[in-house]
């Protein structure tokens, strides 16, 4: 089948419309920008044998977090990524709702994250006599600030300093495979693509150069087939 | 009227009568069914007004009608049914005898099937997983924000939970066991096409030298074939299946009919201009991936870089979408899926009659019977059948007098290291995706008799603007302190818009690269069956006995030395590999681990030292054949998929062959 039929049998197979329709337009075209990707209207509709929907179902229906937690969670999550120039923060891409469920799936997570955030509100009940998201914002900070620089924490933070590792880490896995991140880090594939080698500017950045050999016996696109 | 029915579904010819007269439609009207008899088919858990789309298939267990207007019709489950009137568990003969029953539906077997039916013969293929088609079925193109866990691994899925494989390394139910000093990893797909959903794509030939091991090192065994027994059939399938590549001329990486490659993608350049002035090769990679369209069923590859996901075009090489669907078509076969295959069945005169399987779905036992007989399983699950398939006339297992099925297990080794380029930090973005696998690759390039491991390896590469996954950026505390960031110093950890900055900064800087080398076949590594457990089925299960010797560890020292030079010479910063050493064996990992076993039912001419003549025919049991990774001597510093491809064609074709002059 040529290039437009295979491609519109992705259509078929249920992927997202508005990439393919536009990817039709794009076959011929030497455009590498991507079109707007929608999401599937339910979501995690995606192929998965009845073992794993029966698992998902099971681990969704579970409650871990409190309340609470999840309000900490929250404040902590948009401290780590907040809303810049580039892009929206943690909460508008809904990390809090991932980290709720990944601690779940992942049950390994749940003692140092659970465990954290009780240290955390020990240690501002003791100095400000609050938990952490009832204190104020500049006392919020100044807890942090106890724990997010690896290498100049005290070494009584240390733990601290271990469950704002975690939470960085897991705020930035939510936020960087949401789609308010996808975009910010820039990354530009997901999308049928007519791969013509890397761009003329880039290889006169970094002096490279494609060998005549490569030039001759690679895939090439300059030329309309 | 209810003697007739009750004829009908006990004996199983009238069961094909039934089909064939009625077709996919009514079996009975309702309205004249007994309340009794409604009942059964309520017991057998079917809604009687529901509409579900007619299914059948040739061996049937069910039919289901569709709902017309004014007629109402109903559903009967015909096993389900007979387990309800006669009261239990009992084996179940199919009726049809078939030219082939195969077991197993990955490379191998696709394979088989695919050249049994075109010529014409009547197949039936067991496939212990369900039915799997790339083009409904693969995650291709969804988005990281579509999976909960954002495509994070999962002993369903552990490559991902978008990858184009069931299950792995453990399998609800189904147990294996270990004696060996190392723990021995076992990879089990279970689904149509089996891992050839997922893998690679690399599809690199064997070369002459590596059919003939022993005779230049001592060490192993010979093929018994040459490199020019097996050339024709590497011609046919690069022309049926597609790869890319170029001709080299490299005397152990023999040309071949290759589609054009893509060009290297920004960290593969580097890559090459750093290995190339130490002495290392980069080529063109060699994957079964379609550049250019080769037929009508297939489409060309559309550079998303998700192969591993599985093709919805069939761009890429999958068993599923390039052998047994087009085998399908055919008319010849019949698939029976969810069927995990028990033993094979022999005569008194010790000829293979058959297979007997239990099917998932029903959870009842079955026999299907054939002229011939193909395990393609895999290299371990063939073993553990013969093995298993035990008779007064074979108690050591079906075609082991040689006592060496099981035995010979080997696997490719790897060891690997990673890490940044900072030159490439910051950099401009674009569609950076490619094909699914590297675009380049390093053939082993040394001579091993200036060495002190006897086999060589290949190197496989990575890096680039992937994908953001679970687990992005992970650990970034132990970048973002190193390295100047936009000419700023900044301190390790943090929060807030320079953070951001930060994920920015690096993204698309990571190198990677893995050595795939060849491991020493040895007796003493093996999987036998395990004298006391059984899985859910009531198979017994493989027990694994493996070690790797001094030979594997230091080919795993060189693989990390040259990475290591690599890496400096392109001016990047190691980050992960780089601590391994004696007390790790390197960062060697565990046999199996690769996923490319291989040994456990080998060829030779000595029927007292191999299972296996030349042809992957058994040696005592001339209707039994083997055509995954078991037959393999050696593995060579390649992988094994293409030849696993070669050889089974070559085997179907010599099956058809045999069975034409009626010596099978």
């Amino acid at each position: 089948m040529d290039r437009r039929k295979s491609i519109k049998t992705l259509l078929v197979g249920g992927a997202s419309a508005g990439v393919l329709v536009e990817a039709c337009k794009l076959a011929d075209k030497k455009t590498n920008a991507p079109e707007e990707q929608h999401v599937a209207a339910s979501p995690y509709d995606y192929n998965r044998m009845q073992e794993e929907a029966d698992e998902y179902k099971r681990v969704s229906a579970e409650k871990f977090f409190t309340p609470d937690e999840m309000a900490t969670i929250s404040i902590l999550a948009d401290i780590i990524i907040p809303r810049d120039d580039v892009s929206g923060s943690a909460t508008d891409a809904k990390v809090p709702d991932f980290i709720e469920f990944i601690v779940k799936d992942m049950p390994e997570h749940q003692t140092p994250m659970r465990g954290g955030l009780r240290w955390l509100d020990i240690h501002c009940l003791t100095r400000y006599e609050k938990p952490f998201k009832d204190c104020s914002h500049e006392q919020q900070m100044e807890m942090v600030d106890e724990i997010a620089w690896p290498k100049k924490a005290k070494p009584e933070m240390m733990q601290g300093v271990a469950f704002f590792n975690l939470m960085r880490n897991l705020t930035a896995t939510g936020f960087y495979t949401s789609e308010i991140g996808v975009k910010d880090v820039g990354y530009m594939g997901n999308t049928p693509n007519q791969w013509n080698g890397v761009p003329a500017d880039v290889l006169k950045q970094y002096n490279l150069s494609y060998s005549e050999k490569e030039l001759k016996e690679c895939v090439s696109f300059d030329v309309k087939s | 009227m209810w003697q007739k029915l009750i004829y009908y579904l006990t004996n199983p010819s009238g069961t094909d009568y039934l089909l064939k007269k009625h077709g996919e439609k009514t079996a009975i009207r309702a309205g004249s069914l007994s309340s009794k008899w409604q009942g059964y088919a309520e017991t057998a858990g079917y809604n009687m007004s529901s509409m579900p789309v007619a299914y059948a298939h040739s061996s049937v267990k069910k039919i289901f009608c569709r709902q017309a207007f004014k007629s109402f019709k109903f559903i009967v489950s015909i096993t389900q049914t007979i387990r309800v009137f006669m009261g239990g568990l009992q084996i179940k003969k199919q009726s049809r005898k078939y030219d082939a029953v195969i077991v197993g539906s990955g490379a191998g077997g696709g394979m088989a099937t695919y050249v049994l039916a075109n010529a014409g013969l009547k197949v039936c293929l067991l496939e212990a997983g369900p039915m799997f088609d790339p083009k409904t079925d693969s995650c291709q193109l969804r988005n990281p924000w579509e999976s909960p866990r954002r495509g994070a691994s999962t002993k369903y899925r552990p490559f991902g939970d978008f990858d184009g494989c069931y299950w792995g390394w453990e399998i609800d139910g189904e147990p294996y066991t270990q004696s060996g000093e190392q723990k021995w990893e076992w990879w089990r797909a279970r689904m149509l096409g089996g891992r050839t959903n997922h893998w690679g794509r690399i599809s690199l030939r064997f070369g002459p030298k590596d059919f003939k091991r022993k005779s230049i090192d001592g060490l192993g065994e010979d093929w018994p074939i040459g490199y020019e027994d097996i050339k024709p059939y590497y011609d046919k399938i690069d022309r049926l299946l597609g790869v890319f590549g170029t001709n080299e001329g490299l005397d152990n990486d023999p040309d071949g009919i290759f589609l054009p490659p893509p060009k290297p993608r920004l960290h593969e350049l580097f890559i090459k201009k750093a290995a190339t002035s130490i002495g290392v090769p980069v080529i063109p990679s060699r994957l079964s991936i379609l550049t250019k369209q080769i037929n009508n069923e297939r489409g060309q590859c559309f550079y998303c870089a998700q192969c591993g996901r599985s093709c919805k075009v069939y761009g890429d090489f999958s068993s599923s979408s390039c052998l047994v669907i087009p085998a399908l078509k055919t008319g010849n076969v019949d698939l029976i899926t969810n069927a995990m295959a028990r033993e094979v069945l022999t005569n008194k005169e010790g000829l293979a009659t058959g297979v007997s399987y239990v099917s998932k779905n029903d959870m009842q036992e079955y026999q299907v019977e054939g002229r011939t007989v193909i395990l393609a399983a895999s290299a371990c699950e063939s073993a553990r059948l013969l093995l298993n398939s035990k008779s007064q006339r074979y108690p050591n297992g079906l075609a082991n007098s040689s006592n060496v099925v099981g035995k010979y297990l080997h696997d490719s080794t790897g060891a690997d290291m990673g890490g940044i380029i900072p030159e490439l930090f910051d950099r401009k973005r674009y569609n950076e995706d490619g094909v699914g696998g590297m675009h380049v690759y390093s053939p082993w390039w040394l001579d091993n008799k200036k060495l002190d491991f006897p086999r060589g390896y290949h190197i496989e590469y990575g890096g680039g603007f992937g994908m953001p996954l679970y687990g992005f950026n992970w650990g970034i505390e132990n970048l973002n302190g190193t390295y100047k960031i936009k000419g700023k110093q900044k301190e390790a950890g943090g929060y807030g818009t320079s953070l951001k900055e930060d994920y920015r900064y690096f993204f698309g800087s990571h190198v990677g690269m893995a050595g795939r080398g060849e491991a020493i076949a040895r007796e003493d590594n093996y999987c036998e069956i395990d004298p006391s457990v059984v899985d859910k089925y009531g198979i017994p299960v493989l027990r694994f006995h493996t070690k790797y010797s001094d030979y594997e560890i230091k080919q795993a020292k060189h693989m990390k030395e040259t990475f290591s030079e690599i890496l400096h010479a392109m001016g990047a910063v190691i980050t992960w590999g780089g601590d391994d050493g004696p007390h790790n064996n390197y960062g060697l990992h565990n046999p199996g681990n690769i996923i490319h076993e291989a040994g456990t039912v080998r060829m030779g001419n000595d029927p007292k030292r191999s299972p296996l003549n030349k042809w992957s025919q058994a040696h005592d049991c001339k209707n039994l054949f083997c055509v995954d990774g078991g037959p393999f001597v050696s593995q060579a510093d390649k992988n094994i998929t293409w030849t696993i491809l070669a050889l089974s064609m070559r085997t179907s074709e010599y099956i058809v062959d045999e069975m034409k002059k009626q010596s099978i």
